[in-house]
């Protein structure tokens, strides 16, 4: 019988392949910001505040924390599943896992349209 | 049983002396604990970050105080941490996705293809410090 843990992985596929197509997104932006900081013009307010102030940007970038969210979110599952054992203690480790999640997201949000 | 006085004692337990100097990691492991160890210390990472890019956007004053901020050398070598941090996550990440794909699994590719994310991740890092600063 196989013995099924609440605080344990969701057995399946899901979760695996979100973090592998999280992790290529992220990626994709990483290179694209990449380009943009180090190719183009000197960092300045004006500039810095007007690349944050395109829709394409600030779409990307919201992408770009959810992707995170998620894929933080199964990586820190992953951490805890193996080093922290008592049931208990986990569920708690896990609800402020995503407590921060959550709280990076709004963060987030709030400072791109603000 | 003839050749069982020459065998190592077994069971072997684990200990702090056996993990520090006696069970080496083969290249791909450390590649794999750093993958680990990055991305945990980004997670932790995040409210940093954002801190810093909620007030280098909020205004002309925060922008330069934020400049200012990471000009300090504590603040600096940090960044310089998570920047090594990103390198690797990204490089090892990379390469785990290749071996999802059945590429490169053969221990010569694996030893190879670990040295170039341990290598790769450091001289990123080297460059996009000389980049910044």
């Amino acid at each position: 019988m196989v013995e099924r843990v609440v605080t344990g992985a969701h057995y399946g596929l899901r979760d695996w392949l979100a973090q592998r197509i999280t992790a290529v997104i992220m990626a994709v932006y990483t290179v694209i910001l990449l380009v943009v900081l180090v190719g183009g013009v000197p960092i300045t307010y004006p500039v810095w505040k007007d690349l944050f102030a395109q829709g394409w940007m600030r779409v990307a970038t919201l992408l770009f924390a959810a992707s995170l969210a998620w894929h933080a979110w199964v990586g820190m599952r992953d951490i805890l599943m193996d080093y922290v054992k008592p049931a208990g203690a986990r569920l708690a480790l896990q609800v402020a896992v995503l407590l921060a999640i959550a709280g990076y997201l709004g963060w987030t949000v709030q400072i791109l349209w603000r | 049983m003839a050749n069982a006085t020459i065998r190592k004692p077994r069971p072997k337990y684990l200990s702090l002396t056996a993990l520090l100097f006696e069970i080496r990691l083969p290249l791909p492991g450390w590649v794999s604990i750093l993958h680990r160890i990055s991305g945990l210390l980004l997670f932790f990472a995040v409210v940093w970050l954002l801190f810093m890019l909620d007030r280098s956007l909020a205004s002309e004053a925060g922008f330069e105080s934020v400049r200012r901020y990471t000009g300090l050398p504590l603040v600096r070598i940090s960044l310089l941490v998570l920047i090594w941090a990103y390198c690797h996550h990204f490089c090892a990440g990379i390469r785990f996705l290749f071996l999802d794909l059945d590429k490169g699994g053969d221990l010569a590719a694996a030893r190879l293809t670990s040295v170039i994310v341990l290598v790769a991740s450091l001289g990123l890092t080297a460059w996009l410090g000389y980049k910044l600063w």
